[in-house]
């Protein structure tokens, strides 16, 4: 029979406190982009920079710059399009995810 | 308090990208408007819910607020006596906010939040309502409305739903509201001010649910907007013993202004079996003058 430990050492845990602390991060449950099946693109020449999309978007993957105008971060959106139901110019299109 | 304006909004990425939650999550949208809110003097306490599995999976959170988990029955007594204990330490201006489920809310949870509310401690609770268990697979809460399929009632729910604001209106807090994911300002400027008064303060935000109300994810916003317009869920505020309609609701209390039921009904899934059955739908438009009866009433009373 193999010769097992009956102990095993415990590491502490590297946080301040002596309890399980998760710590923010973004991607913490991976890459969601890969979730996509349909991906929001936004027309700049229609965008009316209203920063609707900006507002609902439940990831927070509409990037706002400074003059306002939008951008997606396709690393993380899931492409639920709801910025796109949103926008009241029609300037966000879903379009099939080709990988 | 002055109006909150869209572009005067934070910019900062106040969202989590990358989290657990399902295409289209209301609870999402209500956590990053909450932090839009307040900043970075909030801590947050979660009993068990979608909230917590959009947490995600130590040793990262996929939610961008520090948080306590806590038991079902226990998320308001929690938050009291971390409230009490930040007090103790000097520490006035962290704000201890529970965001809990319906679930967690209008069942587990109530009397807990009773006995926080009869103490006036000193928190704000927000409860998330997306109307039904979802994290376990949607079954039905005393706050899923009458008629909805969830899958423990496959023929619809018999029973209304419960009103749980008038229930903490009715204990004399000093601020109970409710808002909805479909007006982001409006929810931020209810939470703001809330955070600025000492005691017990709740706030019911609706939370449409693409899951478990079975429409397309794109809708959410759309639909907790629909249950505005038709009058469903009317948005209000009830401070110092006074009784206001916030303005999203406000032109949505003469009935022939309202949208007509059927346009939200008919977008959800859960629905689908009672969109022909008159006495059905008209049980849900009994319900809706039921809600604004009480609202008038209370309007009523406001001065005395
Ligand atoms: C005492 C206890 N009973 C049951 C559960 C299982 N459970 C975990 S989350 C959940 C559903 C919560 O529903 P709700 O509060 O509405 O939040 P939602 O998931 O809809 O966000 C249940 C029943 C539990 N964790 N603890
Ligand atoms: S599709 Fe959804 S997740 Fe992606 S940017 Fe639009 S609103 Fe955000
Ligand atoms: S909602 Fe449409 S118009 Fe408004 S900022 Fe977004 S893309 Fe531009
Ligand atoms: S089931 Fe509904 S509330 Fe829960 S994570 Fe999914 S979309 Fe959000
Ligand atoms: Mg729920």
């Amino acid at each position: 029979m193999a010769d097992y430990p009956t102990s095993l050492p415990i590491e502490e845990p590297r946080t301040l406190f002596k309890a399980p602390l998760s710590m923010p991060s973004p991607g913490a449950s991976g890459v969601t982009g890969f979730w996509r099946t349909m991906k929001p693109v936004i027309n700049e020449d229609k965008c009316i920079k209203c920063i609707l999309c900006w507002l609902y978007c439940p990831e927070d993957t509409i990037i706002r710059r400074d003059d306002d105008s939008v951008y997606v971060d396709y690393e993380y959106c899931k492409g639920c399009g709801i910025c796109a139901d949103v926008c009241p110019v029609n300037a966000i299109e879903m379009v099939r995810e080709v990988v | 308090m002055m109006a909150v304006r869209l572009k005067e909004l934070p910019r900062r990425r106040y969202g989590q990208p990358g989290n657990a939650a399902c295409p289209g999550c209301p609870e999402t949208m209500g956590l990053r408007y909450l932090k839009m809110a307040l900043g970075d003097d909030a801590v947050l306490v979660v009993p068990a819910s979608c909230i917590s599995v959009i947490q995600g999976i130590y040793p990262r959170s996929g939610i961008n607020f520090p948080i306590l988990n806590t038991v079902f029955a226990a998320a308001a007594s929690t938050a009291a006596g971390m409230s009490a204990g930040f007090r103790l330490r000097g520490m006035d201006n962290v704000k201890v906010v529970v965001y809990a489920g319906d679930g967690g809310t209008a069942d587990i949870g109530l009397q807990a939040i009773s006995g926080a509310a009869e103490r006036n401690d000193d928190i704000l609770y927000i409860c998330v309502d997306n109307e039904a268990y979802m994290n376990t697979g949607i079954q039905r809460s005393s706050a899923t409305p009458y008629g909805a399929w969830t899958t423990t009632t496959v023929t619809g729910k018999t029973e209304q739903k419960k009103n749980v604001p008038l229930i903490l209106i009715s204990h004399g807090v000093p601020y109970v509201a409710t808002a909805s994911v479909g007006y982001p300002l409006d929810f931020i400027e209810k939470v703001r001010k809330a955070s600025q008064i000492k005691g017990f303060k709740y706030i019911h935000l609706l939370a449409p649910c693409p899951i478990g109300w079975r429409f397309d994810p794109s809708l959410t916003a759309k639909m907790a907007q629909l249950a505005v317009k038709t009058g469903f869920f009317p948005l209000y505020e009830y401070y110092k013993g006074k009784l206001t309609i916030s303005p999203p609701s406000r032109p949505f209390r003469d009935p022939k202004r309202r949208t007509p039921l059927i346009e939200y009904l008919k977008l959800q899934g859960r629905y689908r079996h009672i969109l022909n059955d008159p006495n059905a739908l008209k049980r849900i438009e009994e319900y809706i003058d039921e809600q604004w009866r009480w609202l008038n009433l209370l309007e009523s009373t406001n001065g005395h």
